[in-house]
């Protein structure tokens, strides 16, 4: 049982294993855990694929504790992302926004399943045309008549 | 109809392969930070003098009204990259007649200060950054970083890393030249 249980504790340690440090943590709890929301959506400009609530680089720890500043003096979550996307560009979101330089971003995707849409509907268009079964003309059912009635009577000989 | 419908193939490999060849371009950085201050007003900071350093401290007002675009460099005692890039300022300083103003950044006072006094001191100016939050305020990923600021405290240019070799120093002089600090015969 204890054995199960360390085994338990051990795995779950990494878990713990955070970033933040007790002394950056607000005592309001409230505030603490929008703190810990927004940090997840900040790039840490050192490390680039992490968020700041995760990274333990330097830069990473003092953007933390200035979101935190930034909500103890008052500021509506909204303000705090936008404090510091003034400083260090759209670059710092880690969900890039939706502006003009952005579109491509976001559009393409949606363009692309409209081109393969298009594309897949004119060429079932065309197969469903080639597959419409024609009637033989006049001329046509008397050759295959005539070919027909040849082959039989070289046959028989 | 069909006849268009054929080339799409083609027109696709032609847009995947200008994405490729663009990738592919030895001189993109992908991991570079794109600086949201260049053509912007410098960011407003007031920083103290470094203690037990005979120079004063930095700021924002310091950075317009200069009669010729000015050099800010961030550095930090703590940083290996900054001694080597220590004798490229100070040639700009001496060699160039540039104004080169400091920003010393999370540094203990007397480290920086045994710092300059061992390699010598070029800057006008140095404001003592030991919060960083001036540097949150220049959007700084890292020491060092290398500012010009024109004579109306705009940003003009932005150099992540070491002005340190060929490659960089040449970039950098560029830069100086087309903000209008060296003139080109100087390159």
């Amino acid at each position: 049982m204890l054995r199960y249980f360390s085994l338990i504790l051990a795995l779950s340690l990494p878990l713990a294993a955070l970033a933040v440090e007790p002394d950056e943590m607000l005592d309001d709890s409230a505030l603490e855990s929008r703190a810990r929301e927004i940090s997840k959506e900040l790039r840490c400009v050192v490390c680039l694929n992490q968020d700041i609530d995760s990274s333990n680089a330097g830069v990473a720890r003092d953007l933390r504790l200035l979101v935190r500043e930034r909500l103890v003096s008052g500021d509506s979550d909204k303000e705090v992302v936008a404090f510091i996307q003034a400083r260090y560009g759209d670059y710092v979101l880690l969900k890039p926004p939706l502006n003009e330089k952005t579109y491509v971003l976001w559009f393409a995707p949606l363009g692309m399943v409209a081109v393969a849409i298009g594309i897949v509907a004119v060429a079932m268009r065309k197969r469903r045309k080639k597959s419409v079964p024609k009637v033989l003309s006049d001329a046509e059912e008397r050759e295959i008549k005539q070919f027909i009635d040849q082959h039989k009577s070289g046959e028989t000989t | 109809m069909g006849r268009i419908l054929a080339l799409t193939p083609l027109l696709i490999a032609v847009v995947f392969g200008g994405f490729f060849l663009w990738g592919l371009n030895p001189e993109r950085d992908p991991n570079e930070v794109p600086s949201v201050l260049i053509s912007q007003p410098a960011p407003e900071f007031a920083l103290e003098p470094v203690a037990g350093v005979d120079t004063p401290g930095l700021a924002r007002s310091d950075l317009t009204g200069n009669a010729t675009p000015v050099v800010m460099n961030v550095f930090a005692s703590w940083c290996v990259p900054c001694r080597a890039e220590h004798a490229v300022l100070t040639s700009l300083v001496q060699r160039d007649d540039i104004t080169l103003f400091g920003i010393n950044y999370k540094d203990k006072p007397e480290d920086a200060a045994r710092w300059l006094a061992e390699l010598g001191n070029p800057y006008a100016r140095i404001g003592s950054d030991q919060s960083g939050r001036a540097g949150i305020e220049w959007g700084i990923s890292g020491v060092p970083e290398t500012f010009i600021i024109g004579p109306d405290g705009t940003v003009l240019y932005r150099y992540v890393g070491p002005v340190v070799g060929e490659d960089a120093v040449g970039k950098f002089r560029e830069a100086l030249v087309q903000s209008g600090a060296i003139s080109r015969e100087d390159l």
